[in-house]
């Protein structure tokens, strides 16, 4: 997985609620052609049916065609359990996506992968998007050492992330090999719950 | 509170008989009974096996499809949707070289993951089941703990038949009161969506209770787990009992003999203990409830057939203001109107949600002895190659093509469009899928979600139309 500690880059107001895996990732799109998951980002916000570019979009936008984190609305990546969302955005080169909430899948496979999902408060990310629209220089800072955001005319925020995913994107480490060396404790479960409900192991 | 700290929820007691390990940090390591490989997420998850060179750790608990990209048109091949051939080429060779049980295009059991899974026996009460896929919870309607997972996720179910997980918080909803004609599982859910939104479970395990479900059939039952996920929640379950037992009995994976009794005893024990404790709780009445239809691009937005669309003006908070004032734009209505009367260009019945024989089953009573209006495109897709049987034994194929409906093979089809089944830029569909998001079924395309009955009734009519107007006349 990819490390996240500190990243400083653009980052792009989109203050809809509710902004679904479908819309980050579109299953059918206008340039379905395409197969570069970042070109395909947002791509039925992005491109009309010709595939020509919808130029107030905020990401074909510049400087927010650089971004590197997203300001959104509430329930970020509801829908679909797509990881492809997830990998769409960092393709683009989005590592951080700030938000009130976010839908549980997308938050779990964001941080399957190294994008890291920050929670801060309504009205703050409100204020942040706001004073994202009007900066000259629409930065943000996240610090995921201290748990800081960063953002123009000194807007900043404290965040919470449970130890072990801060741990797993600090160092990069994947859950697979976590969970891979309790391969004893699944051999013992397994063992036991045979006798318990052998009903569940078919033996094909 | 709770006066007695022993006592436990449905999702409670499931969860605890699956733990494998505590660990410090709080999660769970949890066992999976089942797991659910279909065409559309799987593929990354064997290239990650391939670099860690492992083998599937369970194969006799692993089941794959066909479903997301395979055609749905008749004499349908493994070729007949080019842009979908790779990806179930690589199935294919994925579960050949990994030796799994594979329900490829041209065989009897394929079909949408979540109506396979239930009646091949594969989902049974009580059982841990993850698949690839947001719709998971419909396996729910068994009574067993089911869930949609990520591809990195679905990699460490082939390794390791395990997740690490935290434990959901525990919401209850009561249905209670009884449904009026016209009425069914997907406007109760619908209903329950509207009132308290796509967040309303966000976190949670809901447990559907009340006597509306114990009184429901099980592919109702699944209807109502399936939508779990647009209300926000992962997982969505019913208590097992007779109806389920019923259900089970006999099918392909469950248990026989001895074993079947042993199961039956220890499903018995699993339903919610009278005083256990509950985060979230809501009781909803069903009597007054009337066929829902969405109106706009969230499945929140949806309204009772005898009701106004909404005015954005009377929504306080920006945000929200805005993204009603946008569905209104896309979806081409004003506030104020009703949906009645609205005209359609696409009916579907279908995918993972309403496809499997019942739902087909109160579309034709609507449909027998009708037409549909000129101009109308519709479609019928079951759920599985053996709903199809199925409902060719009855003679609904029949009612369906006489009214001129196509009649697919099993797919998800029109739900997602990833088999090439989409509606056309502008083109207004009511659909019975589970999704109304913007350009779900198609750039650009238009969607109104509703119950089976109510799709019937407006492919008939060509618009939208009350299903209770068309039961009277009978
Ligand atoms: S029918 Fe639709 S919702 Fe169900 S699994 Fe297929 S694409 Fe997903």
């Amino acid at each position: 997985m990819e490390k996240f500690t500190v990243v400083t880059g653009i980052a792009a107001p989109m203050m809809m609620p509710n902004i679904n895996t479908d819309a980050i990732s579109p299953m059918a799109a206008g340039r379905s052609t395409a197969t570069d998951l970042g070109v395909m980002l947002f791509a039925n916000w992005r491109y009309r049916l010709d595939g020509s570019e919808i130029g107030d979009f905020v990401l074909n936008r510049e400087p927010f065609r650089r971004s590197k984190t997203i300001v959104a609305g509430e329930n970020f990546g509801c829908g679909s359990s797509r990881e492809r969302a997830v990998w769409a955005l960092m393709r683009f080169g989005i590592r951080c996506v700030i938000a009130p909430s976010f839908a549980d899948i997308f938050r779990e496979n964001a941080f399957q992968n190294g994008l890291l999902p920050v929670v801060v408060g309504t009205q703050e990310c409100a204020s942040l998007a706001a004073a994202l629209e009007c900066a000259q220089e629409p930065l943000v800072t996240v610090d995921l050492e201290r748990c800081v955001v960063q953002g123009p005319e000194g807007w900043t925020s404290s965040f919470v992330v449970p130890t072990e995913r801060r741990t797993a994107l600090l160092e990069g480490l994947d859950e697979i090999d976590v969970i891979l060396r309790m391969a004893k404790d699944i051999d013992a479960f397994q063992r036991r719950d045979r006798e318990q409900r052998p009903w569940i192991y078919l033996e094909r | 509170m709770s006066a007695n700290p022993q006592a436990k929820t449905l999702v409670e007691k499931i969860w605890e008989s699956h733990v494998i390990a505590e660990l410090s940090d709080g999660r769970t390591l949890l066992h999976v009974d089942r797991h659910f490989l279909h065409d559309g997420t799987s593929r990354q998850a064997f290239d990650g096996m391939r670099r860690m060179r492992r083998p599937v750790r369970n194969r006799d608990l692993t089941f794959a499809v066909v479903d997301h990209i395979v055609s749905t048109l008749p004499g349908r091949t493994g070729e007949s949707h080019p842009p979908g051939r790779e990806r179930i080429h690589a199935l294919r060779d994925n579960c050949r070289e990994f030796d799994l049980e594979l329900y490829d295009v041209d065989s009897p059991h394929q079909g949408i993951a979540h109506v396979v899974a239930p009646e091949r026996g594969i989902t049974l009460p009580g059982c841990t089941l993850a698949c690839g896929d947001s719709h998971t919870a419909t396996n729910g309607g068994l009574g067993a703990l089911a869930w949609g997972i990520g591809t990195t996720e679905v990699m460490h179910v082939m390794a390791a038949q395990a997740l690490l997980q935290r434990k959901p918080q525990q919401m209850r909803i009561s249905f209670s009161g009884s449904i009026g004609p016209g009425v069914f599982a997907k406007d109760l859910i619908l209903y329950f969506i509207a009132r308290h939104g796509v967040a309303a479970g966000s976190g949670c395990a809901v447990e559907y209770a009340g006597a509306a479900i114990r009184s429901a059939p099980i592919e109702a039952r699944m209807t109502i787990c399936n939508m779990s996920i647009e209300l926000g929640a992962r997982f969505g379950i019913v208590a097992p009992d007779e109806v389920t037992f019923d259900y089970v009995a006999g099918r392909p994976f469950a248990p026989t003999g001895m074993q079947w009794e042993r199961a039956v005893d220890a499903w018995r024990k699993l339903g919610t203990d009278l005083d256990a404790r509950f985060d979230r709780e809501f009781e909803i009445d069903c009597a007054g409830i009337a066929p829902q239809v969405t109106w706009g691009n969230s499945p929140q937005e949806a309204v009772g057939i005898d009701d106004a669309l909404p005015n954005p003006a009377d929504i306080p908070e920006p945000g929200r203001r805005q993204a009603v004032e946008r569905a209104y734009t896309y979806m081409d209505l004003e506030p104020g109107r009703k949906l009645e009367g609205v005209p359609i260009d696409f009916a579907f019945i279908g995918s993972c949600t309403n496809a499997r024989l019942s739902d087909l089953e109160a579309a034709a009573r609507v449909l027998r002895g009708r037409k549909v209006k000129d101009g109308v495109t519709a479609l019928a897709v079951p759920g599985s190659m053996a709903v199809k049987s199925a409902a060719e034994a009855a003679g609904l194929d029949k009612v369906f093509i006489e009214a001129g409906f196509e009649w697919r093979n099993a797919g998800c089809s029109m739900c997602v469009g990833s088999n090439g089944d989409l509606v056309p830029p502008g083109k207004r569909s009511i659909s019975t899928t589970n999704r109304n998001f913007e350009h779900r079924q198609g750039p650009h395309s238009r969607t109104h979600l509703a119950s089976p009955a109510s799709v019937a009734a407006a492919a008939v009519s060509g618009c939208i139309t009350d299903v209770r107007r068309l039961l009277d006349r009978r």
